[in-house]
């Protein structure tokens, strides 16, 4: 009696198991044949392509969904996304190829026509017109961070619904360029007032408004869900006039820390990820399944000296020994991993005014010996300001760059603080030796020597940056020029003559150009959709 | 009692109005915000006028006068990255906090009451000193540095847990985003928790470890053992039970920490909380949503041991003749 529950469970329990073993085995061949028709089947009719979808990270969230709020690269990534240009630069090099406008010809020296794409659509269902492209100049000319840009431009005139002429008050060199900025945002959608009463093309910075929150652009992906600074998704737009690329969702998660961001594409959960922190460069690059691409960038940082605020930075040999005693490619080298390109100018290799010959200088000897000749051949004493956290390694080059001026006898009292208070104290002037980087946003030479080297104008704003007080007619003659020189050539000598003046006079020292850097799995055509403006065309992305 | 508690309030309202003053003036000399908002070629004019419209230029009393008017109605002010009010930002990041602070915590519980009594009982084993050695590695690590340790073993080389975020979440009640409810939230919040309770969680096993040994000690103690009490009475009953105590007083104060730690640990994971929307509100300089984050925490604190004073005070009356002197 005592044994036979016992004995009851394990027949009980065989039978469980040989259930279990049956089904396993019924449940195994019910697997095979499916599989083998649907290999069978597959020749036929192919199963329905996989939805490819991009998890990708940034550094920072775009601020907005109006591509007119601010002007900044994170805003520009977004407009490439979403809206679609005029024209834009072609991602080998600095050459303009056709988006929304087919092509463009001057008509005289103050007209530019262009001829828009046919048949395309805004993510509304609206069709676009050069009524949009009018729209968009004239909301450009009302934000406050465009409208410096499209000053020029005095009106848009449509001569038909697929051309239309812009027209500017002088001759200008720069139309397509600024071209590159026209993404033509939905007349209809932004017109009129929403739920609030409030008119829907306003334009604000810091609070609510309709084009903050809501988009209709040509662009290849359209916004489906938005969180700021969380995740927002970015879904295929059907009737995208350019089939170039194969992604259909994008899925943007801004990842603030470095070393997260890394981790997060090491290990996976992202695809793709910008920028690439230096530290990292090698472990990415040795990783396989993984791809890693850098160019030389086009921010120039550079080092101001204020001849006005101490008399020894005004004298000409005193300026060049300091040019001679920085050593360029040491700091790239050493303090930024190689991660830069040293510079012996403004203008990056693919700008107009690019000098080839003005390589960075670097000769101790000469340095001392110019020092030597100088009206200080014991040095002197100077104060200088650097921001800690606005440009890579900000605060170490500037305590290279102190220690290399004390081989001189220039004993460099240095401040570092972080950006929020820098360019309060960059304004006022408060050092004599003061570091600035920066990136013209009109991708062209003039625009550095108008913000940087020009003679200081409060009324034109013309050397607005420009805390070294440098200034020489011939400078400010031929950037004004340039201007108006529509014959690019004869710009491009303009614009080059320009940094001869300055590379002689040691107008400022210019240290190097940041690169810049893109991470993604391998199986991406990652490198062809990067460019020197660090706008990844994403709508051209093939993932294999 | 009545006098006890009226007395309580007003003090907490003078130390909100110390916060505010102090927060308020971190905002006014943090730097300018308009910077941050525009790009490089708006004209300092312009710039000036974008100040002008934000009231930035005001006096700073009058400012901070007109940020408090508001803020007893609610409104600390407009987060200018955001672009909505502060209070509505904060609040939607707040259960994200909530959450990981929740997780830690029953971490924390979880193994230092174990753990610290275990050493406590049996000081001298092998066991113990591990424990205790090992605290000492916890205490006198980083965060940060535990929480990259932590994503570089097992998402980077293992693959086991998602690097960052907050994976999939559910919505609660309209406005309460959790991640407890999903496998890929619970997953996601795995490594946040440990990284956070890793600072605390040692500090509590020895806390524990020290206090139950005191008591173990005394008086009290000794005679249950004399009476011939089972071990496992006198230990919980008797011992665990007055040690709880202290521990709760200090957890108390700890909580507020663990708050600041938040920081650091979102920040590594790009969790969406209130600490990783801290710094980047500072590095975006703005310094509404930083004023006003500084003030609601400091509220949530001053609320949180104003209520904890009252409650002592109905409990134990001898705190009340404290207070009164």
């Amino acid at each position: 009696m005592k044994l036979l529950p016992k004995k009851s469970a394990s027949t009980f329990s065989l039978f469980i198991v040989a259930t279990a073993l049956c089904a396993m085995l019924l449940a195994g061949c019910g697997n095979d044949q499916p599989k083998e028709q649907a290999q069978q089947a597959a020749p036929e009719a192919p199963a329905a392509p996989q939805k490819v979808t991009l998890k990708l990270a940034i550094d920072a969230d775009p601020v907005s969904l109006d591509p007119h709020v601010q002007l900044s690269g994170g805003m520009l990534q977004l407009s490439h996304m979403v809206f679609d240009p005029l024209v834009r630069y072609d991602s080998k090099d600095m050459h303009f190829v056709p988006r929304l406008a087919e092509r463009w010809e001057r008509i005289d020296d103050l007209t530019m026509r262009f001829f828009l794409r046919k048949g395309v659509k805004f993510h509304s269902g609206n069709e676009f017109t050069a009524e949009d492209v009018a729209f968009t100049l004239e909301r450009l000319k009302k934000s406050e961070d465009y409208k410096g840009l499209f000053e020029p431009f005095v009106s848009a005139n449509i001569v038909d619904p697929y051309t239309i002429d812009l027209i500017t008050a002088k001759p200008y060199g720069l139309v397509l360029n600024m071209a590159t900025y026209i993404f033509p945002m939905d007349k209809q959608f932004y017109t009129g007032t929403d739920d609030k009463g409030l008119e829907k093309d306003r334009i604000v910075k810091t609070d609510y408004s309709f084009a903050n929150e809501n988009e209709s652009g040509t662009g290849p992906f359209a916004v489906t869900s938005r969180e700021q600074g969380v995740r927002t998704v970015f879904t295929r737009f059907a009737d995208y006039w350019d089939k170039s690329g194969n992604v259909d969702e994008i899925i943007l998660t801004p990842i603030k820390n470095d070393a997260t961001r890394v981790a997060a594409l090491l290990s996976g959960d992202v695809d793709f990820i910008l920028p690439v922190p230096p530290q990292d460069l090698d472990r990415i690059g040795n990783t396989q399944g993984l791809k890693l691409i850098t160019m030389s960038g086009t921010r120039i940082i550079t080092m101001q000296l204020n001849g006005e605020r101490n008399p020894a930075l005004k004298d000409p040999k005193v300026r060049l020994a300091m040019d001679y005693a920085y050593d360029n490619h040491g700091v790239v080298e050493k303090i930024m991993n190689n991660f830069a390109t040293a510079a012996g100018q403004m203008s990056p290799d693919g700008y107009m005014g690019h000098n080839p010959e003005l390589t960075p200088r670097f000769d101790m000897e000469k340095a001392q010996a110019l020092m030597a000749e100088s009206s200080f051949p014991n040095g002197f004493e100077a104060t200088m300001i650097a921001p800690n956290n606005r440009y890579v390694n900000d605060a170490k080059i500037a305590e290279a760059f102190v220690s290399m001026m004390s081989r001189l006898n220039i004993k460099i009292s240095l401040k570092t603080m972080p950006k929020a208070q820098y360019w309060d104290e960059f304004d006022a002037q408060v050092a004599d030796i003061q570091m600035i980087g920066w990136h013209a946003d009109t991708e062209d030479s003039g625009n550095f020597y108008e913000f940087l080297s020009m003679c200081r104008n409060a009324e034109t704003g013309y050397g607005q940056y420009n805390s070294g007080n440098y200034c020489n007619p011939r400078v400010d003659e031929l950037t004004l020029a340039a201007q108006t020189e529509t014959d690019l050539d004869k710009r491009a000598a303009m614009l080059q003559e320009v940094e001869k003046i300055q590379y002689d006079e040691a107008g400022y020292i210019p240290l190097h150009w940041q690169n810049l850097s893109w991470a993604s799995k391998s199986n991406m055509n990652t490198e062809e959709i990067v460019n020197v403006m660090d706008f990844p065309y994403f709508g051209d992305l093939i993932v294999e | 009692m009545f006098a006890f508690a009226i007395k309580r309030i007003l003090q907490a309202v003078i130390v909100m109005l110390i916060i505010s003053f102090i927060g308020f003036a971190i905002k006014h000399n943090f730097g300018d915000p308009v910077r941050d908002l525009v790009g490089q070629r708006v004209t300092p004019a312009e710039r000036a006028e974008i100040r002008q419209k934000l009231g930035l230029n005001d006096p700073f009393m009058i400012q901070y006068v007109r940020f408090l008017g508001a803020a007893v109605q609610g409104d600390l002010g407009q987060s200018y990255f955001f672009k909505r009010p502060a209070s509505e930002v904060i609040i939607k990041k707040a259960p994200a906090t909530l959450e990981l602070v929740f997780c830690a915590s029953l971490i924390i519980v979880l193994l230092s009451v174990p753990l610290g009594i275990y050493a406590a009982i049996r000081p001298k084993t092998l066991f113990s000193r591990f424990i205790m050695s090992g605290s000492i590695v916890g205490v006198s690590m980083p965060v940060f540095l535990t929480a990259i340790l932590l994503i570089y073993i097992f998402s980077v080389e293992l693959k086991w847990l998602p690097s960052f975020g907050r994976g999939e979440t559910v919505l609660l009640f309209g406005w309460w985003d959790t991640g407890l409810l999903t496998v890929d939230g619970l997953l996601h919040l795995i490594m946040p928790s440990i990284a956070l309770s890793s600072i605390m969680l040692p500090l509590f096993i020895r806390l524990i470890r020290s206090e139950m040994m005191e008591v173990l000690e005394s008086e009290y103690v000794k005679y249950a053992w004399a009476k011939g009490l089972k071990p496992r009475r006198v230990w919980w009953v008797h011992a665990f039970k007055n040690t709880l105590l202290p521990v709760i007083t200090v957890g108390g104060v700890q909580l507020g920490i663990m708050v600041a730690f938040t920081i650091l640990t979102e920040t590594v994971f790009q969790w969406q909380g209130m600490g990783s929307m801290f710094i980047e509100s500072v590095e975006r300089s703005d310094t509404s949503l930083m004023v006003a984050y500084l003030v609601f925490v400091g509220f949530v604190f001053v609320l949180v041991n104003t209520a904890v004073d009252i409650i002592y005070g109905l409990v134990n009356p001898t705190v009340r003749v404290a207070g009164r002197k």
